[in-house]
């Protein structure tokens, strides 16, 4: 068959909501994008566990502790599943991880910025979460059954993360007048970048008429951005903490919350490398990875001697 | 063993005893030992499971898409395998 007519068949099986499965014929533009955005998806899962690591060994309670752990090997676990999805594609693990470790492939910019208080981890368990849970929620749906069904996996455990940031903010924001302050610091420094996370205005996300027509995405950016304001208003104002936006006001006529102009120059910025944290990021990813060496050296040695000693068994 | 792209492993679990195992992904490991106590740890850190089976994914053979049509056509006009293609006379209670 013709590639054209090839492309106007997959464009109108997608269209009717059918799922796209790995040896299935599909135009190699949707390949590269669905292999971009689900490795740089599971880069910022294995990247995201870094700031939040940070506070492992200075968590304030054994309960925090162990929350903590567990959800920092979820977001471990989330980026193995999105790899898997990412690897059903064509690509091998191993390129995907050199990428990542040489820079060339992108992460969630919000891992760019360090976490300087506990007050923190409540903060990028309620937004950062809460951001990534909206976007990820309409992923379930994307029209790649691999990079979908790993997405219910990731949503299903995520709401707990969320839920247990919203906890340490909450319990600080009721707390000493310092534990509050405390709080309203973490919110003030970590609204905007949140935001972010949403992307691009649509007007400057110039890919995203292909992902929508291909049900990659079903909502655009600034569409899911203002469902997080006007989902996260109400939450703040239950922790009776600001939210650090002149300009933020009910809109009656629209039904939504307006906003405050998003900086993008510095969202921009951080992409580009110059975040607060993006080289201590890198860094550490790639000694994790180098120190780790001997450790897959062994499991190979291991692995190869087990396999020596069943065949001298079986002869 | 190459240092680079170990072995390729896909996962099944069983929930609970009574169901099959059903797939759930993949993941790299050396050997089949270390694929069962990984698939451990991505896999059922929610009590998800009690039995795991991890396959080489190099020895799963699969049927090809292409080849979809031509292999379920036979099945398409054998309306009278379904029980619905029976008509039953209404005081028929029960069959």
């Amino acid at each position: 068959m013709e590639e054209t007519s090839m492309v106007d068949r997959f464009e109108a099986y997608v269209a009717s909501n059918k799922k796209i499965e790995p040896k299935d014929w599909m135009p190699d533009k949707y390949r590269k994008t669905l292999i971009r955005q689900i490795s740089q998806h599971a880069h910022s899962e294995i990247v995201g566990m870094l700031p939040e690591g940070n506070w492992i060994t200075r968590a304030p309670s054994l309960k925090r502790k162990a929350i903590l752990l567990a959800k920092v090997q979820d977001e471990a676990g989330h980026g193995l599943y999105l790899y898997s999805a990412a690897e059903t594609l064509g690509v091998e693990r191993d390129d995907l991880f050199a990428d990542l470790h040489s820079g060339k492939a992108k992460y969630s910019s919000i891992f760019n910025y360090p976490t300087l208080t506990w007050a923190d981890i409540g903060a990028v368990g309620w937004l950062v979460d809460g951001a990534a849970i909206m976007n990820q929620v309409p992923l379930c749906k994307c029209s790649y059954g691999p990079y979908a069904r790993a997405m219910v996996r990731v949503c299903k455990e995520e709401s707990f993360h969320q839920r247990q940031g919203f906890q340490i903010m909450l319990d600080m924001a009721k707390g000493t007048p310092e534990q509050k302050e405390m709080a309203q610091d973490s919110l003030n420094r970590w609204w905007w970048p949140s935001l972010m996370m949403f992307g691009p205005t649509d007007a400057n996300s110039p890919n995203s008429a292909d992902s929508m027509r291909w049900k990659i995405k079903h909502f655009s950016n600034d569409e899911l951005r203002q469902r997080f304001i006007d989902m996260t208003v109400p939450q703040a104002e239950i922790l009776g903490l600001t939210l650090p936006d002149p300009d933020l006001k009910w809109n009656e006529e629209r039904g939504h919350y307006d906003s405050g102009v998003i900086h993008w120059d510095e969202f921009y910025n951080v992409i580009k490398g110059n975040g607060p944290c993006n080289k201590e990021r890198l860094a550490a990813r790639n000694k994790a990875y180098d120190d780790g060496e001997w450790v897959r050296d062994a499991a190979i040695a291991h692995s190869e001697k087990r396999a020596a000693r069943k065949k001298t068994k079986a002869a | 063993m190459s240092k680079k792209n170990w072995p390729l492993f896909e996962v099944f679990i069983r929930s609970r005893q009574g169901l099959s195992h059903k797939h759930v992904g993949s993941l790299h490991a050396t050997d089949a030992e270390m694929a069962i106590e990984n698939a451990r740890d991505v896999y059922t850190r929610r009590q998800e499971g009690e039995s795991i089976w991890v396959v080489p994914a190099s020895e799963i053979t699969a049927s090809s898409p292409d080849e979809k049509d031509s292999m379920y056509d036979p099945a398409n006009d054998k309306i009278y395998r379904h029980p619905t293609f029976y008509d039953l006379p209404d005081e028929l209670k029960h069959m």
